[in-house]
């Protein structure tokens, strides 16, 4: 059989359902090959789209994502989305063609050494230089993509290879890679500490990023801090792994988190990071992040340790596993003392009482956006997959849209990859067909990839798009006024596209929104109606994301 | 440090990185590495992304075709040795990293020096080549190369040495390293 048969077979064997990719020269035999895999494939309209697809719908699912590529621009069309993968460590297979054996190094055309322009930006890759070691490649590829620290892995197949017929006795199931090993289980002496510390601790926090997610480490989360009765906040990453309309969720920290969560880390005595990096969008100023805490740091990466903020107790391994074995140790302890957080929790509802998340309601009838989350979320009951772009729009979203349930928030974190919104839904709905899927994004961001609007036309992928649209790339408005004396330098986006007859033009229906008193009601209309919609809601257009910590500046200096 | 997106002016002197878990010492780093194409390139890559400086590198097979091994040397001062084995154990092709302690390694160096030797100065070099039990393997009218192995301060020393009478080039290979006693590298 053909290399690229082998390819196909290897592929269902690891369980995957959905491609997202597009032809081209160097990988006409994969797709050749694909025609009757039988194997469903979305064709996106650029590669970039098909990478935030296959993320999405990673992230929705936990199952690992793959997208096809041709060499030369297919490849280095992904490059964004692969860098981006690598970053919020999400499971993503990329197989890009590549020229002839023979043209290697030659400038041919369509060549680019892929593998060179992603190795910064990949878990792994695996250049093919005989068909023989397909088979071996895939199995291991996708096993270093879903394990540990999950991220995304290049498969380069020049084209003369994958057309050669092998020899072809199944897909390969061992693994032969001695320097790949990563640690699962977490030292249970460490593991006995931790829980030591958190029981005498008065002022404890734990702190949950997108790692916990990645385990699926929720219900042991909850059960931890339901245990402990600690208070819990959530990373950008990591909303949605505790509930967040919990009684003992701080809502985000960072830097435009809610105050209680910020002041909590800075008065905090103990701090227990859950797959959470400390992150400079956490810390802020590092010299003066949370200056009384000592530091439990679970993560399955022991580069993370220590690596911003010395861990006094790390713990490296799978989050789920080791939080159970923390719950369990932690019951197991006599005398802890409940009574002991009943100050630190009176501090807390203080905060949050003094310093809930707030904003000015306009007087008439236009629409501030923080009203547009809040109207989404009244309109959904928060009961759908919410993607989202870069800027404004996200930050509000990820302090007012409740996530009590993970996967429901898909996020491109760590790259910050305007873009990433409409085939980052697209990518959940096809794995999550039943659920709705919404994508919230800006008048900025949902221009860099909406050529995706004719993918989820044609593929009959219903995604339902909102657009916050104040005609401004708003998060660099807002920092040009604030720390820039107000020179807006090249962010109004004036008035186009019209995002109605963009929606008519992709078969969908688009609907404007100007209105905040039948907003509610207008949006439950918009995403009941089936099919492609593009709504697009007219919101103030001056408005600042807060509170916020201005940057280089500590926790307690929050602003607005 | 001033974050990139506020206007406020850095001096030169912030720019400068801040010293934080650095060791002050040169680290002495064995690495073994699966032989295959690209490991290199791999490591190489992870030390220029974060902007960590490689002071030398030697590699070469082991007793196992299918491993290399890499002695790399890293400056403690300008580097966290932490992060730097860290992020080398977090590639695909990287087995072992040990981060050698300076008592219990055996160093050495190969180096070869040609050194201009005329007329009086000849028999004056090679008595500092005998000092430094520095092999004379070639000799011209004008010139001498002596082969030294040693480490690297060794080497640096008879540098000095012979560069008044007139260097004319040196190649060094990097340390190589073993640990002592019975136990492996």
């Amino acid at each position: 059989m053909r290399a690229v048969d082998a390819l196909m077979e290897c592929l269902k064997a690891e369980g995957v359902e959905v491609i997202f990719g597009l032809p081209g020269g160097a990988n006409l035999p994969t797709y050749d090959a694909l025609y009757d895999a039988g194997i469903r494939h979305v064709l996106v309209r650029h590669e970039a789209g098909g990478g935030h697809a296959a993320q999405g719908y990673a992230k929705a699912t936990g199952k690992t994502g793959v997208c096809f590529a041709t060499s030369g621009p297919g490849a280095t069309n992904i490059v964004t989305p692969i860098m981006d993968a690598m970053m919020d460590s999400c499971p993503v297979v990329f197989v890009t063609g590549q020229v002839r054996t023979d043209l290697l190094g030659t400038d041919g055309f369509q060549e680019t050494d892929v593998i060179g322009i992603t190795m910064p930006a990949v878990k792994h890759s695996f250049m093919i230089q005989h068909p023989l070691e397909l088979p071996r490649a895939i199995h291991e590829a996708f096993h270093i993509a879903s394990t540990g620290r999950p991220g995304p892995v290049v498969i380069d197949i020049p084209t003369d290879l994958s057309r050669t017929e092998i020899p072809f006795d199944g897909p390969v199931t061992d693994l032969r890679l001695p320097g790949y090993q990563p640690t699962v289980e977490g030292n249970a002496k460490q593991i006995r500490q931790a829980a030591n510390a958190l029981a005498s601790s008065l002022r404890p926090v734990l702190y949950v990023g997108g790692g916990a997610v990645n385990a699926g480490a929720y219900q042991e989360v909850r059960e931890l801090a339901e245990l402990g009765n600690f208070p819990v906040t959530c990373t950008l990453l990591g909303l949605g792994a505790f509930p967040g309309t919990h009684e003992q969720s701080l809502g985000m920290l960072g830097m435009h988190g809610t105050r209680t969560a910020n002041y909590a880390m800075d008065e905090a005595d103990l701090i227990c990071a859950i797959g959470a990096r400390f992150d400079d969008r956490i810390t802020g100023k590092l010299d003066e992040f949370a200056p009384n805490a000592k530091f439990i740091h679970i993560d399955i990466d022991p580069a993370e340790i220590s690596k911003n903020v010395p861990a006094h107790i790390p713990i490296v391994g799978d989050a789920k596993s080791i939080v159970a074995n923390l719950v369990a140790e932690y019951r197991a302890l006599d005398g802890v003392e409940a009574s002991r957080l009943d100050d630190w929790w009176t501090r807390i509802h203080g905060w949050q009482a003094e310093y809930p998340l707030r904003y000015e309601d306009s007087e008439g009838t236009e629409i501030k956006p923080q009203r547009l989350v809040q109207a989404l979320y009244e309109a959904t009951g928060g009961d759908c997959v919410l993607s989202t772009d870069i800027g404004q729009h996200q930050m509000w979203a990820a302090q007012y849209f409740m996530f009590d349930s993970p996967r429901n928030w898909i996020q491109s974190g760590g790259l910050g990859t305007m873009g990433f919104g409409l085939p980052a839904a697209m990518g959940a709905k096809v794995g999550r067909p039943d659920d709705l899927v919404v994508c919230l994004s800006g008048d900025g961001s949902i221009q860099m990839n909406q050529q995706e609007l004719a993918t989820c036309a044609t593929e009959g992928i219903d995604v339902k798009v909102v657009i916050m649209n104040n005609g401004y790339l708003g998060m660099v408005r807002q920092w040009q006024e604030l720390f820039w004396d107000k020179r807006y330098s090249q962010v109004d986006m004036g008035v186009w596209p019209d995002f109605v007859k963009l929606a008519e033009a992709h078969g969908g229906t688009g609907l404007r929104l100007t209105d905040k008193t039948s907003l509610v009601e207008d949006l439950r209309t918009a995403l009941a109606t089936p099919g492609l919609v593009v709504v697009d809601v007219a919101v103030t257009r001056e408005e600042n994301v807060y509170p916020m910590i201005a940057p280089g500046q500590a926790a307690r200096d929050m602003v607005g | 440090m001033g974050d990139p997106g506020t206007k406020e002016l850095l001096s030169l002197d912030e720019l400068e990185a801040t010293a934080r878990l650095r060791t002050g010492r040169k680290h002495l780093l064995s690495v073994l590495v699966e032989n295959k194409p690209g490991v290199l390139a791999r490591v190489a890559g992870l030390f220029a992304r974060r902007g960590f400086n490689i002071e030398t590198l030697t590699v070469g097979p082991t007793d196992d075709e299918q491993f290399s091994r890499m002695t790399i040397t890293v400056d403690g001062a300008m580097h966290p040795i932490d992060q730097v084995t860290k992020q080398l154990h977090k590639l695909v092709n990287v087995l072992k990293i040990r981060d050698l302690e300076p008592g219990f390694t055996i160093v050495r160096e190969l180096a070869m020096f040609k050194v201009a030797a005329e007329g009086t100065s000849r028999s004056e070099v090679m008595q500092i080549g005998e000092i430094f039990r520095a092999k004379v393997v070639d000799v011209t009218k004008r010139s001498i190369v002596f082969e030294i192995t040693g480490t690297a301060d060794k080497i640096d020393a008879f540098e000095r040495m012979v560069r008044p009478f007139g260097l004319i080039e040196t190649m060094r290979t990097g340390e190589i390293a073993i640990n002592r006693g019975r136990s492996e590298t």
